[in-house]
């Protein structure tokens, strides 16, 4: 990524470059729909708690409320669609680089630099949810090999959450390039790669907090 | 503003494929969505906590559906898919369709799916 454009056309007059990020990410949506399947199939067969919706009370007597933080979950939900906001805002602003800006809005909106670190800084804050989601449950009882719930749910948010890391160090990436020599229209499909990479990681989410957190 | 609306993007297509391409939205629309996405997952998170909504039949389907909404609306914009050529198109949905008749086709075999429209 460190010279632009170097162009990989195939017979289709497509970049090879952005096939294969949309296949790469057709393949992910199989990846995750493997693993909301089984967070699925073994919902509700948990033999001992802590449970997502509903308490529990061991037999020796230890209670244990609905484990499942739903205003904490909502507010890194809304983190992460804001994300996505910056994000496609930070490619416009990418390949707008060279049209004139007059005003301080168009200065504001044709910033790459602002909407990259925002969308960085969003995924940490994110991340950051996941952490403290994470470690509340642990501290309340719920490890991954405690029950089915908690190990198909480790697995489903901790495989996200790698997503989102992987996606940050990316983003990360392409700032430290923003900075060195700037970034312009013939970086604008490395751009819209990292995007399109980002957005899908946010509407796993969106499929997640449905079908895990709202779901009963 | 300025630079509204954003030209497609010159280095992913040649003249030819460009035929294809369609410009992508301006600043406007994609905050419009933007809104549009918070708006829809307040409602959803407001609906679980109506004890009479989340006992209703209607709850389970109306999540799936505003969570289909919000998806194909980050789809088509804000990944550009309404935009982009049919290629990525077939690229993303073909595998999309197998993986949600997966998720279903497991939903039967282990009755998760009849357990909950019976209810």
């Amino acid at each position: 990524m460190s010279a632009p454009a170097a162009h990989h056309y195939t017979s289709t007059g497509l970049d090879s470059r952005k096939i294969a990020i949309w296949a790469f990410i057709g393949s992910e949506c199989m990846l995750f729909v493997s693993l909301i399947s089984t967070y699925l199939i073994y919902k509700g067969k948990s033999l001992v708690g802590p449970f997502p919706h509903d308490a529990y009370t061991s037999p020796t007597g230890e209670s244990f409320p609905p484990i499942l933080d739903i205003p904490v979950t909502s507010a890194s939900t809304f983190v992460l669609l804001m994300s996505s906001l910056a994000m496609v805002l930070a490619l416009a602003a990418v390949q707008n680089k060279n049209v004139p800006k007059h005003t301080t809005g168009e200065r504001i909106l044709g910033s790459s630099k602002l909407w990259l670190w925002m969308t960085v800084l969003l995924g940490t804050t994110f991340l950051c949810f996941q952490a403290f989601e994470f470690t509340s449950f642990v501290h309340e009882g719920l490890k991954l090999q405690t029950n089915l719930f908690g190990s198909s749910f480790f697995t489903l948010t901790g495989f996200h959450g790698a997503h989102v890391t992987a996606g940050v160090i990316w983003l990360v990436s392409l700032l430290a390039i923003d900075y060195r020599r700037g970034l312009g229209p013939a970086d604008a499909l490395n751009v819209d790669i990292a995007a399109l990479y980002w957005h899908f990681v946010d509407v796993v989410w969106i499929v997640i907090f449905t079908l895990v957190y709202l779901i009963k | 503003m300025a630079h509204d609306p954003a030209p497609s993007d010159p280095a992913a297509t040649t003249p030819h494929a460009e035929a294809h391409e369609h410009k992508h939205p301006g600043w406007q629309t994609y905050v419009k969505i933007g809104a549009i996405l918070t708006a829809i997952t307040v409602w959803e998170v407001w609906a679980y906590y109506i004890p009479s909504l989340v006992a209703s039949r209607i709850f389970v389907p109306m999540l799936l559906i505003l969570s289909a909404v919000k998806f194909t609306m980050v789809v088509m914009f804000y990944m550009h898919l309404k935009y982009d050529h049919k290629l990525f198109r077939a690229l993303f949905t073909g595998p999309l369709l197998i993986a949600a008749l997966t998720l279903v086709s497991l939903m039967f075999l282990f009755g998760q799916l009849v357990a909950r429209l019976g209810r």
